[in-house]
């Protein structure tokens, strides 16, 4: 049953949760036919030095469309999270309309089948319109492929409302993803509440709002016993807060962004709208904790909450800028930076988690193993280049590490068999 | 106007010489003003007014009984070069006296292109409407760069543009150009 | 110096310069005539996004005594929506040649933005509670002649009291007069002064009885109706009691203790006292010394030039 494969990656380190080896990996047809040495096939990639995974899974992605599209597309998010060596990303409901309708939802995975360079696994939101009143219909959201449910960019600030979706939703084999903010404690907040907020003279965003609402539904979830994934944790007491649940044997599993991971608030001294993002850039001694927490296994997964916004909109008075920055193609380089760990435990957060938590896993995340299908991202761990605002494959430009050198850099990505990304370039 | 620095020029004028050549000068002003009741003396700042100093003294003691009115001017914010090079920090205006229907003599160490008496002359105007202004330096070193000219002189000393020329109590000493590019290397 | 954006951008001695210039802006001030053609054919733009007459009358009086040229732009925050066209309306102004601008706007941080946009000297005239250079250094100069020290503020104690957490006239002046070496006390009920003020160059008191005798300067801060709507204090009547300058306090001030105010005065909360009752109140003082001090900062940015333009010669 020997296909002439179309792809051979040769001599490459492929990385299995038990460890790392060197060999030839052949893809046909959309799967795996080869996993050994001396494979050849019709396209063959030297790969030697470099690192072969199942491809990445971004749970928090901002694709803008429908809505925003002069801040991006689907087209050009799904260009942005191939180049970066996603094979699916979990798009974001706060479009607009938001994805709390079917109708919505149906629209948004049948573009990006269309655009075909990654998937996009569309979450819905948990109230109807995020405005933390009505809930949605979970049950046939579900039905439409919906596992992930978000009000992300709000919150759900009602605990009555909380409860009752977590109550409502615990049968369903779906999960809440809260955006932790006690909306109330951080209203006009352009950064964290901390020294350099206070000589600025601007109104802070303090880590207790994030660790207000996060123990609020830790608490919930005790109660109620449904799963809950938690967005983009920032500060030193959430890592704390998910680390004792855990140990209480409760079903909560945690994201972090790189950004969180790397950049800190002073970086606001110059008033640069693009790096003002929610939950802020804290200190370095959040930053030290969250990456403790990678390591120690609190933190599940890697998720860049990629918010592209277009210029003219962050041209304007930092307490009027919208929140948010660039992700999908820098992530590998600014974690790998960042982070000292095995490269077995960086393809687990950036992507066999991930995909687990997104309920992704019978396609994404997969063994690199014959017969599975091929998403896979083939990267360097070693390569350094200089970021640049003008060549992101984003249509927007508001990436925080313009002019900083990271280390590591995605090289090619398959989805679904198809070379999407050949040395560097998208192929469409 | 003076020029900053070291001592390691000719001298061409000691003390003894600057001393004589003010009391001329003051014998000058005398003569041709017919007397000292209208004038007013105005010291630039800031190389002008000690020498105003010395020619009043100089005046008081040729003529004794009178009082010589005195005054100092600075001109910073009237150059013509201004936002072409740094601020020259500020120095004290205290012209006490309306200069209306007055003779002004405008008093300063070193006349070169002319263009701090232009802007005296312009800072002048809003003191009054003086009957007359005359000029009077201790040295002029010619490259006048504006049709400027002085009433009273006490030494030409021709120089290269690129010369120094330092004045204070003690002498006038001028650096030449070349000398001047080996100091400051 | 190409901007004043911040006083934390300024250094002791640039302050001290600075206020010698004032000194001889105040003598061209006391002419007759009061105008010297220093700034002639420079434009100044004053664009004002919060209303402020008073401050900016006073720069367009110190550019006009400067002999500069002078335009307005007024602009109210609702017909720029949320600083929308920000970046448009300086750009559009910049291509009408200006030399400087003169800005206040209600976010902090917008002078900083400015300067991206346009390669005209921006000044700030403040910006949301971040800074307000030249209210600080016009007080400076105001403390340092009367107290006859104009170097220096070193033995001085002042207390600025109120609300610090939203004044930028109280960062402004915590960073000029430190740099001069006063001791700075800031008074105010602990939810006005801001979180990390304790790792300030200051000391921080919650009882204005406790300081009041003390001080040479007391500079109190306005305090304004929106803090009681969000919880800041219970009630004006309690931070009054508490804060405000009655007679009482007044009456405890050292004989020689100045009394200070950036304006506008709050009457009966912040100001219980009539000012004119106070024989230290120096804040009529505080507006006049405004302009002598604004013309030195606009002669300094803008009469300083460009290097590369020099000619021959450093001498006239």
């Amino acid at each position: 049953m020997s296909k002439t494969a179309e792809l051979v990656f040769q001599n490459v380190s492929i990385v299995h949760p038990t460890g790392v080896e060197v060999g030839d990996v052949a893809i046909a047809a959309g799967l795996i036919v080869g996993v050994g040495t001396g494979l050849t096939g019709k396209k063959i990639i030297d790969a030697t030095g470099l690192h072969l995974s199942s491809g990445f899974v971004d749970l928090h992605t901002h694709l803008r469309e429908p809505g925003k599209e002069e801040a991006e597309t689907i087209e050009t998010g799904s260009r942005a999270a191939a180049l970066g060596g996603y094979t699916a990303v979990i798009a974001m409901p706060n479009t607009d309309p938001s994805q709390d309708c079917v109708a919505v939802v149906n629209f948004v995975r049948q573009k990006a089948r269309e655009v075909g360079l990654c998937e996009v696994v569309p979450s819905a939101c948990i109230t109807v319109g995020r405005k933390g009143e009505q809930l949605v219909p979970f049950a046939a959201l579900h039905e439409a492929g919906v596992r992930i449910f978000t009000d992300d960019g709000n919150g759900v600030q009602d605990p009555l409302i909380m409860r009752r979706a977590l109550e409502y939703s615990r049968d369903l084999d779906i999960v809440l993803a809260q955006h932790c903010e006690v909306s109330r404690l951080t209203e006009g907040a352009v950064m964290h509440e901390g020294e350099c907020c206070s000589a600025l003279g601007v109104p802070g965003w303090p880590s207790i709002a994030e660790e207000l609402m996060l123990h609020r539904d830790i608490e919930l979830v005790r109660l109620t016993g449904a799963p809950m994934h938690f967005l983009h944790l920032s500060t030193a007491g959430s890592v704390e807060l998910v680390r004792r649940a855990k140990a209480d044997g409760l079903p909560v599993t945690a994201e972090v962004t790189p950004h969180h991971l790397a950049l800190t608030d002073d970086l606001l001294v110059g008033f640069d709208s693009v790096f003002k993002v929610n939950p802020p850039l804290r200190t370095s001694a959040d930053i030290q904790a969250l990456k403790d927490g990678v390591v120690d296994g609190t933190i599940d997964a890697i998720a860049t909450d990629h918010a592209p916004h277009a210029a003219h909109t962050k041209d304007v008075p930092i307490d009027s800028a919208p929140p948010g920055m660039l992700g999908l193609e820098t992530a590998l380089g600014v974690v790998n930076t960042a982070l000292d760990i095995s490269v077995v435990r960086l393809v687990e957060l950036l992507s066999w988690n991930p995909a687990r938590i997104a309920g992704i896993q019978d396609r994404h995340g997969r063994p690199i193993a014959v017969g599975e299908v091929a998403n896979i991202s083939v990267w360097s761990s070693t390569d350094t280049w200089n970021v640049s605002r003008d060549e992101m494959a984003s249509k927007s430009k508001n990436t925080p590490y313009h002019g900083m050198k990271i280390r590591g850099k995605v090289k090619y990505t398959v989805f679904n068999g198809e070379l999407v990304v050949d040395n560097e370039r998208a192929v469409r | 106007m003076s020029s900053a620095g070291t001592q390691s020029g000719a001298v061409v004028l000691t003390a003894q010489d600057i001393s004589r050549a003010i009391t001329r000068i003051a014998h000058e002003i005398l003569e041709r003003n017919r007397g000292i009741n209208n004038v007013v003396l105005v010291g630039m700042q800031r190389g002008g007014v000690w020498i105003a100093d010395a020619i009043k003294a100089a005046v008081e003691r040729v003529e004794p009984g009178s009082t010589v009115g005195a005054g100092s001017i600075d001109v910073s914010m009237y150059r013509d070069d201004i936002g072409l090079r740094p601020v020259v920090p500020a120095a004290a205006t205290n012209i006490s006296v309306d200069l209306s229907g007055r003779t002004v003599v405008l008093v300063d160490d070193v006349l070169f292109t002319g263009r701090t008496v232009r802007a005296a002359l312009e800072a002048l105007n809003d003191y009054g409407r003086p009957r007359a202004v005359q000029l009077a330096v201790l040295v002029d070193r010619g490259h006048r760069e504006l049709p400027i000219r002085p009433d009273y002189v006490g030494k030409n000393i021709p120089t290269h543009f690129d010369d120094e020329v330092l004045v204070n109590e003690s002498g006038v000493v001028v650096t030449l150009a070349q000398q001047a590019e080996e100091k400051v290397s | 110096m190409k901007h004043l954006l911040s006083a934390d951008d300024i250094t002791a001695d640039e302050i001290v310069a600075l206020l010698g210039m004032a000194d001889h802006m105040a003598e061209v001030n006391a002419r007759p005539v009061p105008k010297v053609p220093a700034l002639r054919g420079k434009t100044v733009v004053s664009v004002f996004f919060e209303d402020s007459t008073r401050t900016r009358l006073s720069f367009e009086t110190a550019a006009k005594r400067l002999s500069a040229d002078t335009m307005t732009f007024s602009a109210s925050t609702s017909s720029l929506n949320k600083g929308e066209s920000l970046r448009d309306t300086i750009e559009t102004l910049s291509a009408m040649r200006v030399d400087a601008f003169v800005v206040r706007h209600k976010s902090s941080g917008v002078p900083l933005q400015i300067t991206e946009w346009t390669d005209a000297c921006v000044i700030n005239a403040g910006d949301g509670w971040h800074q307000h250079p030249t209210q600080a250094l016009t007080d400076a100069y105001t403390m340092t002649r009367e107290f006859g020290t104009p170097q220096t503020l070193k033995g001085k104690t002042v207390a600025i009291v109120g609300d610090i957490l939203h004044s930028r006239v109280a960062r402004s002046n915590v960073s000029v007069l430190t740099k001069l070496g006063a001791k700075v006390v800031l008074v105010g009920p602990n939810t006005l002064i801001p979180l990390h003020a304790a790792g300030w160059p200051v000391e921080i008191s919650h009882s204005l009885d406790d300081v009041i005798a003390d001080v040479d300067v007391l500079y109190m801060l306005r305090m304004q109706q929106e803090r009681m709507e969000t919880a800041f204090v219970p009630s004006l009547g309690e931070y009054t009691s508490r804060f405000g300058l009655t007679a009482h306090r007044a009456s405890r001030l050292a004989e020689h203790a100045l009394v200070m105010h950036p304006g506008p005065m709050n009457r009966g909360i912040d100001m219980v006292v009539d000012p004119a009752d106070i024989p230290g109140n120096r804040i009529l003082q505080q507006v006049a010394n405004g302009i002598p001090v604004r013309m030195a900062v606009l002669f300094t940015l803008l009469g300083a030039g460009n290097a590369s333009q020099l000619t021959q010669g450093t001498d006239l």
